[in-house]
């Protein structure tokens, strides 16, 4: 067990106060969105708080992150063990799980009460779908971890969305070919997220089941045995909604279907984001470099970081995907998005908007250099007239020579915390 | 018996234990791992560049 070594450096430190402990326990008014909505419906008499969910995610969140502001300050590398073995950290997760599933019988059970009106239940749908769909931010930072309670906690937070095969493909997939043309969770400079949707949704449930093959193989087992984690982690959904619609009656099933579209299609715009044109060179013999903190966007933004568990800390993440969400911290080298992960949901929503906010800020990582950029082959032709005469023309004052200087240090990959 | 293990997060593949879970009986030796595997914690690093730890006594923990 833990030697007498490692318990002294996981010693609760003297001189330092974790500033947003108590802010995690924010994250809990997602799950508790339901009946938010419920009550703002009741007191106002206004069918419209039905959409209480998408209002906070897609309004109030871009507002917060601009009011609040930025955080790059980082837990001293001296406290992180000790950060990562405080329990209660855990625990503002796990507390996600009992209240997203409270709440879904909530909605079920006014789905089902006849008392709201055709458009009210979608209302309702869309907010459940903010509910599943972060809930696959928490069955994320629980996927990465070693515990296999934490593993099983993790399927369950994703039954909702019917999206149990991430976990698998997050974990072995993306996480293994992030920031590569072979990753259909990593988007391409030119690629809407209207693209981006069909080809991560059907790439990655693909991928999720071919990994699970090969090991199943290994196992000399078939793909069709309850050892297969997509299939036991799809079981669950199929009972959830199975007795859901035995309870509430059928009723039910096309909004829970509505919720789940809508939750995994959350998860999806937020992947589109996290790693935008970039791209991991090669290294001699072929294969692509280690993931490093410049091939991921990140954002300090307090207020989605604190709703998303650090999720935008992300080069941290992906650098050490088992650290777990308190101790990430922020990289100098790591390429910054504009705002948060909320107000960019929102902009990946018009693509002419998304080009002009993030085409030039891919070229200036790469300094330029459109060779070292993910491109969408479709749009090769299109991105090359654009941004090729682009960076031909801001060769000549310098422009590009600037982006350069910057991608020297995002090369080094070195993963020094800003102290 | 050798361990191997990942510089990027410290799992260590004990070719005594194997990895039943990933495929690999208790007794698999490293050179029938494919070259293709990837660390099943972190997933950032792959076999090629996972590093040979010395044999080791057993700690009891």
């Amino acid at each position: 067990m833990a030697s007498i070594v490692s318990e002294q450096s996981a010693a609760q430190p003297r001189h330092w106060r974790d500033h947003k402990r108590y802010a995690w326990l924010l994250g809990l008014i997602v799950p508790t969105l339901p009946f938010l909505a419920f009550g703002l419906v009741e007191i106002t008499g206004l069918g419209i708080f039905w959409l209480y969910g998408p209002f906070l995610v897609f309004v109030i969140f871009p507002l917060l992150d601009l009011a609040v502001g930025m955080d790059a300050t980082n837990p001293p590398d001296s406290v992180i063990k000790w950060l990562e073995q405080d329990r209660y950290y855990r625990w503002c997760t796990y507390l996600y799980i009992p209240i997203q599933y409270a709440g879904l019988v909530l909605a079920c059970w006014l789905w089902s009460s006849g008392k709201l009106s055709t458009l009210d239940d979608i209302g309702l749908a869309f907010t459940m779908g903010m509910v599943s769909g972060i809930a696959i931010n928490t069955a994320h930072e629980l996927g990465h971890k070693r515990a296999s309670s934490e593993r099983w906690l993790s399927k369950v937070a994703l039954a909702q969305s019917a999206y149990g095969h991430f976990f698998i493909e997050h974990n072995r997939g993306h996480h293994v070919r992030v920031a590569t043309p072979d990753d259909p969770a990593s988007s391409r400079l030119g690629e809407s997220f209207y693209a981006f949707w069909p080809r991560t949704v059907s790439g990655s449930l693909r991928s999720a089941w071919e990994l699970e093959g090969v090991r199943l193989n290994r196992m000399g087992k078939s793909h069709w045995s309850l050892g297969n984690d997509i299939l036991n982690a799809w079981a669950m959904t199929i009972v959830l909604f199975g007795a859901l619609t035995a309870i509430f009656g059928v009723v039910v099933l096309p909004y829970l279907l509505i919720q789940a579209v809508l939750g995994f299609s959350l998860l999806e715009v937020v992947n589109y984001l996290e790693h935008y044109g970039l791209l991991r060179g090669k290294r001699e013999d072929g294969r692509f470099e280690r993931t490093a903190p410049e091939h991921s966007w990140n954002s300090n933004s307090v207020a989605s970081n604190v709703l998303l568990y650090h999720l935008q800390r992300h080069s941290d993440h992906h650098a050490n995907p088992m650290r777990r969400y308190q101790a990430l911290r922020h990289f100098e080298e790591a390429p910054q998005l504009p705002t948060g992960y909320a107000g960019m949901i929102v902009t990946a929503a018009f693509p002419p908007l998304w080009r002009r906010v993030m085409d030039h800020r891919v070229l200036a990582h790469y300094g330029g250099d459109l060779e070292r950029v993910n491109i969408q082959p479709r749009a090769r032709k299109r991105v090359l007239a654009r941004y090729g005469s682009l960076v031909a023309a801001s060769a000549g004052d310098g422009v590009a020579g600037g982006g350069s200087a910057g991608v020297e240090t995002a090369g080094g990959g070195s993963a020094e915390a800003q102290r | 018996m050798s361990r191997w293990h990942c510089p990027g997060c410290g799992y260590t593949y004990d070719e005594q234990a194997g990895h039943p879970r990933e495929g690999f009986p208790a007794g698999t030796p490293w050179s029938e791992v494919p070259v293709e595997w990837v660390c099943p914690d972190c997933g950032v690093c792959d076999k090629l560049d996972f590093e040979l730890v010395e044999a080791e006594p057993l700690e009891e923990g």
